[in-house]
């Protein structure tokens, strides 16, 4: 059988004959590496385009069409030190990029119409207390408006369309104080510039708006950086399938190029990619990913298999199926989409802080310019004061107040190997005082580990580990890399079914089965671990045991005691058998613990903690947890987890070591705790200007020196968010 | 004040160049990396085009 790389599917046209493909690099971290690979790519002859992304930790390439195989790039950049593997930009995150530069857009037109309007706002300031003639005036204000107004209606898009969609689902956002202010403060200059009056408002309304315009894009860049970096990890998995393009000829293609209908070749030691049906082949399959069952299960004829099963002895031929033919995924997407309906109930703090904002300040406006009425101002007097207590009270510091905290938090999470997945998700985190944690997987590494690798004279171990790597089978693979072999050796041959066997310096070594390798009698000697696989090695007539099983995380204890002393309660629900989940337990001093819970029940058992009061956050990796993630009050993976899971969970974390839930929960509660601080800043400011706005005294100037001067404070108290996350245990 | 009529338009077509500018350099994706266009800046220049050692 012959097997070809085709990364076609990612190959796009970019103009008259040159070809393109983007590609997710690892390991790129420096102005070196950037000039590394852009010299070894440029140097294959006809690559027209190499450049590097830095930031995204990507390569763009660009070639003339017809004389090389992308795969080439793929090898060249293996030999220069990289892994790096076709990268496809999801929907999602396209929409993110166009959102992003669309926010730089309305920034920079907002950023200049502010500056200009301050030229001309400062020589009316400070000609009102000198000798500014009023048409020399007027005539500043007509050019402010010309200026202000085209800008507003561009740069205020974001907050008008927001605002537009709340009031259209009879709601209110931060959005919707923020465009009346505007629109008002706006409409007001107009009209008092008709009437030659002395204040206009237009440098306030648009320095408003560019102020909130910096919030905005800050959060939004920071979202857009994480979604890079989820996109990388995704493409770097490179998830390939063989499929069957020939009736004995398969090529190893992305799976993205994959349909239901395809056959692909699945062989041991291989996880499989797609969700389809055994039609050939015999062989047992690990499915922990799934169900977070560890035994493994037999595969033949008709069984169906999922995305993330690992197949473990034999070969199998199966048919790609449309994802809602499999039973078990159809009754987890039906939980699923129940749980993430419930969970759409969850209100920001910014909705809850504006939902109660919005009418004190709109009432309070309206009582001003009535209470000025009845105390025999005229009416337009009375208007003008009750607009003034409108922009100066136009949530600045509130619109602030959570995106830059936000943003610096998440930017702190960051760092410690967490990604963010959901904007809200911090508030949630912050607020979590329980938290559910998987077994399979997410309390253990997802790869497996030889356990009792101590017991084990060093040089035996590492000539097991050579041997090892002369087998596809996952346990051999775990062998060898817990021994960290790299040379294999010469002649070892594989006995499907038993084991792998080699002659060195004369001595026969044999690696499998226990009876492969004469040592059933040892057996009995250890203590049977449930959850472990044993395979025994031999040399000559010594023989050793080996125990494999998953691990726990290495960090797990510490973490749980982490938890504990933040008096968080801490359970286990576990789809495994009773005897692996209690292990586990006793091995980290959990004392709640559920064995064999099905999603159903993971789901209910989530519900119960709700009504007694619990904020839940639930870890989990499997497809299993994927309902309960969405059902708790907020929700982790490991980027190990499986893909429905990974969507599904608020926050992703990084690497072997469970310290970034801890350091999640930390950076979350400090974040909280700066955006209340926020909050009741921004309010103070308001408490203290609204009075001078109401007595009717206020200033275009007064208002714009507030507006900057609360804003500021707000940005700068966040920025203390980045100390967060040091001290994690 | 009669110089308001060269300095007003002056310092919005200043400012209104610098609009145009910035909207370009957004355009033309020079913010798409920030990280490495800091870099490229102090990084040594590419060596010569391949044809260029036979010029001299």
């Amino acid at each position: 059988m012959q097997v070809t790389r085709d990364f076609s599917h990612y190959v796009r046209t970019a103009g008259e004959g040159i070809r393109h493909i983007d590609l997710a690099v690892e390991g790129v971290h420096c102005a070196g590496c950037m000039a590394k690979i852009e010299r070894g790519l440029s140097a294959i002859p006809d690559v027209t385009l190499a450049r590097v992304n830095l930031t995204d930790r990507r390569v763009a390439l660009e070639w003339k069409q017809g004389t090389l195989d992308p795969v080439s790039f793929i090898d060249r950049l293996e030999e220069l030190g990289y892994k790096a593997y076709p990268y496809e930009t999801e929907s999602a995150e396209e929409t993110e990029v166009a959102e992003s530069r669309f926010l730089l857009r309305c920034l920079g037109v907002a950023a200049f119409a502010t500056m200009n309007v301050m030229m001309l706002s400062i020589p009316v300031w400070s000609g009102n207390v000198s000798d500014m003639l009023p048409e020399q005036r007027d005539f500043f204000h007509w050019l402010s408006a010309l200026i202000a107004l085209p800008a507003a209606a561009y740069a205020g898009q974001p907050f008008f369309r927001s605002a537009w969609r709340a009031l259209s689902n009879r709601t209110t956002n931060m959005d919707v104080p923020i465009s009346i202010g505007v629109c008002l403060a706006l409409g007001m200059s107009v009209v008092e510039t008709i009437h030659h009056a002395e204040h206009a408002y237009f440098d306030a309304a648009i320095m408003l708006l560019t102020f909130l315009l910096v919030g905005r894009f800050l959060d939004q860049s920071m979202r857009r950086r994480t979604r890079a970096v989820a996109g990388n990890l995704a493409a770097l998995k490179a998830e390939t399938a063989a499929k069957f393009v020939g009736p004995d000829e398969i090529s190893q293609v992305p799976v993205a190029a994959i349909h239901p209908g395809d056959i692909v070749l699945l062989r041991p030691g291989e996880r499989c990619a797609v969700d389809g049906t055994v039609i050939e082949g015999r062989s047992e399959i690990d499915q922990s990913l799934i169900t977070g069952e560890t035994l493994y299960v037999t595969a033949e004829q008709g069984t169906p298999v999922y995305a993330g099963s690992m197949n473990i002895s034999g070969t199998l031929r199966v048919r790609v199926s449309a994802a809602s033919e499999a039973t078990l995924l159809a009754e987890i997407a039906r939980l699923l989409d129940n749980a993430l309906a419930a969970r759409s109930r969850y209100m920001r703090l910014a909705d809850r802080a504006s939902r109660l904002y919005a009418p004190v300040v709109h009432a309070t406006a309206l009582i001003t310019i009535l209470g000025w009425v009845l105390s025999g101002a005229s009416w337009h007097d009375a208007i003008v004061t009750g607009v003034a207590v409108l922009i100066i009270t136009c949530p600045c510091a509130l619109g602030l107040a959570i995106p830059t905290v936000q943003t610096v938090a998440s930017g702190a999470m960051f760092r410690a190997g967490v990604l963010l997945n959901s904007g809200d998700a911090i508030e949630r985190l912050a607020e979590a005082d329980y938290v559910i944690f998987d077994k399979t997987g997410t309390l253990t590494l997802p790869d497996l580990d030889v356990t009792n690798a101590g017991d084990i004279p060093a040089e035996i171990f590492t000539l097991a580990g050579r041997l090892a790597l002369s087998s596809h089978h996952p346990v051999a693979a775990a062998v060898a890399q817990a021994a960290g072999a790299t040379s294999p050796i010469v002649g070892a041959v594989e006995e499907a079914g038993q084991g792998v066997r080699a002659v060195v310096e004369g001595v026969e070594l044999r690696l499998g089965r226990p009876s492969f390798c004469g040592a059933e009698a040892l057996i009995g000697g250890v203590i049977l671990d449930p959850e472990a696989s044993i395979v025994a090695f031999s040399k000559g007539s010594e023989s050793f045991i080996l125990s494999v099983r998953q691990g726990l995380r290495p960090d797990a204890q510490a973490v749980i005691a982490a938890l504990k002393a933040r008096d968080i309660g801490i359970e286990i629900l576990s789809g495994d058998r009773e005897p692996a989940v209690i292990a586990a337990a006793h091995a980290l001093g959990i004392a709640e613990w559920r064995a064999g819970v099905t999603p159903a029940d993971k789901i209910a058992r989530i519900e119960e903690l709700k009504r007694r009061g619990a904020k839940v956050l639930m870890v989990g990796d499997g497809m299993n947890d994927a309902p309960s993630l969405a059902a708790a009050h907020v929700s982790m993976s490991p980027i190990s987890a499986a893909h429905l899971s990974q969507a599904t969970a608020d926050l992703v974390f990084l690497g072997r070591p469970l310290a970034p839930i801890v350091a999640a929960i930390d950076a979350a509660r400090k974040a909280l705790h700066l955006m209340r601080q926020n909050l009741w800043l921004a309010i103070g400011y308001n408490v203290l200007a609204v009075p001078v706005a109401i007595s009717g005294v206020v200033t275009p100037l007064i208002a714009a020196a507030a507006m900057s001067g609360s804003s500021i404070l707000v940005m700068l108290n966040s920025l203390r968010a980045r100390s967060a996350a040091r001290e994690i245990m | 004040m009669e110089i308001l009529v060269i300095l007003v338009p002056l310092a919005l077509m200043l400012g209104g160049a610098g609009l145009v500018a910035f909207l370009w350099s957004l355009r033309s994706g020079q913010y798409d990396d920030l990280d490495g266009a800091a870099w490229r800046a102090i990084a040594d220049d590419d060596p010569p085009p391949q044809e260029a050692p036979a010029k001299r």
